[in-house]
């Protein structure tokens, strides 16, 4: 068994991790960083983030303003102090981007410009066009190539935690290129793995979002957070899932109905004059998805080949801003919907898009287990609540992508040893076992594609946008006969080398484990709140679960326990839009 | 695990139309290149004296060296045309946010050249 | 508007290469439903879920963005998940992993060696007297400055160019379009001091004079980054550096 030797690992190329990984590069050049993603870092599916970054910088704006947007957007769910801590630090970490090179959309004067977004009483989100997620991730991994304390682990896809006495200590990862299974110790371990939308089947979410660390955390025992909590986004591209950015709307788009209605005014939104934040189309998405399906069940939707849809009109923008501010989205609907949005509406459905819930953890990101820590979308740090804000998780990564490597780099210092003979030692059967279940494997039928995609149909019929306990209960079961049969599972390919459809079955055995969670959780919340929405039980109740769900991995089903929800300056209220 | 290393064709520049012109441009220069040693040839037999000159003109009657002039002058306009046409990537003009559009560099390059050759022949002419 | 019945089938022949078993290449054809929305990328998916899930390739966004999926189809390099079947149809595609790189399996290449190109150029923001504190707030930049650097920070890394570039498929050493392109990204910032210490790399021998200004590189970026011209306008400035210090060398190094 190969071992490496590292203060800190981090697992995780994305946004979270490439700023863990510079943090730890500028203020410890001392430590020994592993970085290892299971794709090259710049594929991380931070690139695809469109719209922008939120964080407080201009004088008509205020940290108490951008707290209670997101406070209510959370349906009240979210953690307060975090929430505090958050909107305090996400101008000077917008602002450090803007010095590592990110190019900030400008004013004429050469400050930054801010655009609105959704959910949000006033403009306060920084952009790169339309392009923020991509730039934002290039310019961090660029900046992060500076830094010599870095090791580089692209394209090794982590399988488990290495835990020995209670302590994390490192990971089991294969490295792609060999097949080999290798032990990377580190005396801490980050998880900026990534979201797991990937367990539905029509999605915002690359190929490579399928909540692998939420999984490696769960199996050590810690608590998945809030599983039950999904993000649909209100206008992805039929078919594709491909996202048109909220930032559509923020420049002024309207969505209508089949008869050219803005529809939004009827679900409490409204009134549609005159343009204001917070109200209509810059409503919360999840009130905005909600009012999709209520319009579809109304018949007042257009039909596509992929299911109902309703427009994104943004003609009336002109040519000009669309190419200036949303160029991407141009070229996004004329590739892959056939249409130019100067000239005609673009047809759109809600699609899944973000997992609010995730590995639990406090403000510094670090979890039950000592040495492990977790930031960016795997973690629920109690930030995003029952429903995110758009263009709060990308500050997200950064923030909290620092503070978890402030924190394990400060674990690692005071814990030097690490049990490196018993590590491998677990690591050696890690190998064994993926072998003889897997490449070694003799009989089975069941082909990881099929598995996937009835998982990702059971996930659409049980939690989708509105859900039930009947629904939720089939699913439950559903989701367990899955299980089973994925021991049946058989792959064509054998091979060590580059051996991609080991991967998908690694990746279908943790989505399955992770469905399973949410679903549970989901149907233990009897109430409405944010983005779970129970037809059965209509009202949101805090008596009962103005608390988070904690769903603990057993044996058989999982455990969902509560924990209070960190309450500061903002007690519960109705959450009002449109006024 | 040993990667597999494709050749390089030898015929590369005849699998695509663009790398089949680059060669064309590479190989125009050759002539342009011959054209430039008749010219001074051309130069010295003049500072040798109106004998010379006229000795020159004479062997230039050829059909040889017609036909040597006439594929010259052809490869000398695919040179001109084709570096024209990569004006544009070498010079990024901007006007405040815009960049120059490709058009109009290229047009002014030839706006300019036919106004420059029109001068030439008109000196030479008089 | 989009059909999602499947009307006929297409033929893809796919480039095969298993290094365990260490055998020559292999084209392989596959039969796949005929979509008028599919990409090639899609019917690839289809057969590593419905045929053949030995099948090796990279992608994920989808979207052409996150730059896993450069593929050579019938012979020029392109994004998969941005080429329709329907421009094809009904002639069979022939794919194969991007010219000009090893072959690490099927359609998937190495590019270990472009990370350590781009590396070398030092894609970063250099600061002579280092990065200012950030309660001094941001450094001002107006459209006009962002502009100059715009199109060369557009680049997803995806190595269309260096497939299609001969230079590079004849002299690995050359640094190649992209990384030049991120460089001159850099160098024409306004926030940025380093062009000085890129020019050690970027102006090299296998730097821009190796360019012979094919100009394809240009012509296969999904991005629109033109690193033909970044290498253009690097040789330009490159000159006129060198005229300054032979003819004004008293005029120091800026
Ligand atoms: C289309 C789209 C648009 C969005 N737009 C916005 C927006 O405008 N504003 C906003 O704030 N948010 C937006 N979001 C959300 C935001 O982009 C994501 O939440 C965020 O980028 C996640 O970043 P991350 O660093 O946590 O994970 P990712 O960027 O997904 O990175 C995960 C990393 O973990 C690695 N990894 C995963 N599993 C393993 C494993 N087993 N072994 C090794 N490595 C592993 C991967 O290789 C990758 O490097 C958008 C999301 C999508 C999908
Ligand atoms: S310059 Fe264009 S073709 Fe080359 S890697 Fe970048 S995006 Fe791809
Ligand atoms: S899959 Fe991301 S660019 Fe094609």
């Amino acid at each position: 068994m190969e071992s490496h030797e590292y203060d800190v690992v981090i697992v995780g190329g994305g946004g979270a991790g490439l700023r863990a990984a510079i943090e730890l590069g500028e203020s410890f050049p001392k430590l020994r960083i592993a970085v290892v993603s299971k794709v090259y870092p710049m594929r991380s599916h931070t690139v695809a983030a469109e719209g922008g970054a939120a964080a407080v910088i201009k004088s008509n704006d205020s940290l108490e303003n951008h707290c209670h947007d997101t406070v209510s957007g959370s349906d009240w769910l979210g953690d307060q102090d975090v929430i505090e801590t958050f909107v305090k630090e996400a101008p000077d970490e917008l602002i450090r981007m803007e010095h590592w090179g990110c190019p900030w959309s400008r004013e004429p004067n050469g400050q930054v410009a801010v655009r609105p977004f959704g959910g949000m009483v006033i403009e306060r989100t920084w952009f790169a066009a339309d392009k923020t997620g991509f730039h934002m991730l290039h310019t961090l991994y660029q900046t992060a190539l500076k830094f010599q304390s870095l090791k580089w682990y692209d394209e090794w896809f982590v399988t488990k935690l290495l835990v020995d006495n209670g302590r994390c200590q490192g990971v089991a990862a294969i490295e792609l290129l060999t097949g080999q299974l290798h032990a990377i110790l580190g005396k801490a371990v980050i998880l900026c793995t990534g979201g797991a939308g990937r367990l539905f089947p029509f999605t915002t979410n690359g190929a490579i979002k399928t909540g692998d660390g939420m999984f490696l955390a769960y199996q050590a025992g810690v608590a998945l957070k809030d599983m039950e909590f999904v993000q649909y986004h209100p206008t992805g591209l039929p078919g594709s899932g491909i996202l048109i950015t909220e930032a559509a709307r923020g420049e002024g788009g309207i969505l209508t109905n089949k008869d050219g209605y803005r529809y939004l005014q009827d679900y409490g939104l409204g009134p549609p004059e005159p343009f204001r934040k917070r109200a209509m189309e810059l409503g919360p998405r999840d009130r905005l998805s909600q009012a999709f399906v209520q319009e579809e069940a109304k018949g007042r939707t257009i039909s596509t080949p992929f299911g109902s849809a309703v427009y994104l009109d943004l003609r009336h923008l002109g040519e000009a801003t669309i190419n200036k501010k949303l160029p991407f989205v141009r070229e996004l609907s004329k590739n892959y919907a056939g249409i130019d949005p100067v000239y005609k509406p673009i047809p759109v459905r809600p699609v899944i898009h973000y997992v609010m819930g995730g590995v639990d953890t406090d403000v510094e990101g670090a979890t039950v287990v000592p040495g492990l820590y977790a930031a960016g979308e795997c973690a629920c740090i109690s930030l995003n609540g029952a429903n995110r804000l758009g263009s709060n998780s990308l500050t997200e990564l950064l923030v909290f992508g620092r503070r978890a490597a402030h924190a394990a780099a400060q674990f690692a210092a005071e814990n030097p040893a690490l049990a490196s003979e018993k590590l491998k030692a677990q690591a050696s059967d890690e190998q064994e076992r993926i072998a003889s279940q897997f490449i070694r494997k003799q009989g089975g039928n069941e082909r990881v594609a099929t598995l996937r995609l009835e998982l990702n149909r059971l996930m659409e019929a049980g939690a989708g946008i509105y859900r039930s306990g009947d629904g939720l209960q089939k699913a439950c079961s559903g989701i367990a006969a899955l299980k089973d049969r994925f021991r049946n599972v058989a792959l064509d390919d054998r091979s060590l080398s580059y051996n991609t459809e080991l991967i998908s079955v690694l990746e279908l055995e943790f989505l399955l484990d992770i469905g399973q969670s949410l679903l549970h959780s989901a149907l233990c919340r009897t109430e409405s709140r944010g983005s779970h929405q129970r037809t059965d039980h209509t009202a949101r109740d805090d008596q009962k679960f103005l608390k988070h769900s904690m769903a603990y991995r057993t044996d058989a089903e999982p455990r969902i326990e509560y924990k209070d929800v960190v309450i500061t300056r903002w007690p519960p209220k109705e959450r009002v839009y449109g006024k | 695990m040993k990667p597999y290393i494709r050749p390089m064709p030898r015929d590369w520049w005849l699998q695509r139309l663009p790398y089949l012109s680059f060669m064309a441009r590479e190989v125009s220069s050759i002539f342009v290149a011959a054209y430039v040693v008749v010219f001074m040839v051309m130069l010295s037999r003049i500072s040798q004296g109106p004998e010379a000159y006229q000795a020159f003109l004479a062997s230039l009657e050829s059909s040889l060296a017609i036909f040597f002039h006439v594929v010259a002058l052809a490869f000398a306009l695919i040179h001109t045309l084709s570096w024209f046409s990569l004006t544009p990537k070498a010079m990024m003009l901007y006007i405040g946010e815009n960049r120059v559009p490709s058009g109009l560099i290229l047009g002014s390059h030839y706006v300019a050249w036919i106004a420059i050759s029109a001068f030439v022949a008109w000196i030479l002419l008089n | 508007m989009a059909n999602n019945a499947p009307n006929g089938t297409i033929r893809l022949e796919i480039f095969r290469y298993s290094p365990d078993k260490g055998e020559e290449p292999k084209f392989q054809t596959y039969e796949v439903p005929f979509r008028e929305e599919w990409v090639v990328l899609d019917a690839i998916n289809y057969i590593k879920d419905e045929l053949d899930g030995t099948l090796t390739y990279r992608w994920s966004c989808r979207m052409g963005v996150c730059g896993s999926c450069g593929m050579m189809i019938n012979g020029i390099p392109k994004l998969s998940c941005a080429a329709f079947l329907r421009e094809y149809y009904p002639k069979p595609i022939r794919v194969e992993p991007l010219a000009n790189f090893p072959v690490t399996r099927d359609l998937v290449i190495q590019l270990d060696d472009f990370i350590g190109k781009l590396k070398s150029i030092q894609p970063w923001i250099v600061r002579k007297d280092g990065e200012k504190p950030v309660s001094e707030g941001v450094y001002l930049q107006s459209p006009a400055e962002h502009a100059r650097f715009k199109d060369f920070s557009m680049c997803i890394n995806c190595m269309l160019c260096y497939s299609a570039c001969p230079v590079y498929g004849l002299e690995k050493e050359f640094l190649g379009p992209a990384a030049i392109a991120l460089a001159q990204r850099y160098n024409m910032d306004s926030r940025d001091q380093g062009r000085s210490q890129r020019q050690e790399v970027v102006a090299s021998h296998e730097g821009i004079w190796q360019c012979t200004f094919i100009g394809e590189c240009s012509a296969v970026c999904p991005k629109h980054v033109d690193p033909a011209a970044a290498i253009q306008q690097a040789k330009l400035s490159s000159t006129i550096d060198w005229f300054q210090e032979v003819l004004w060398p008293w005029g120091g190094k800026k």
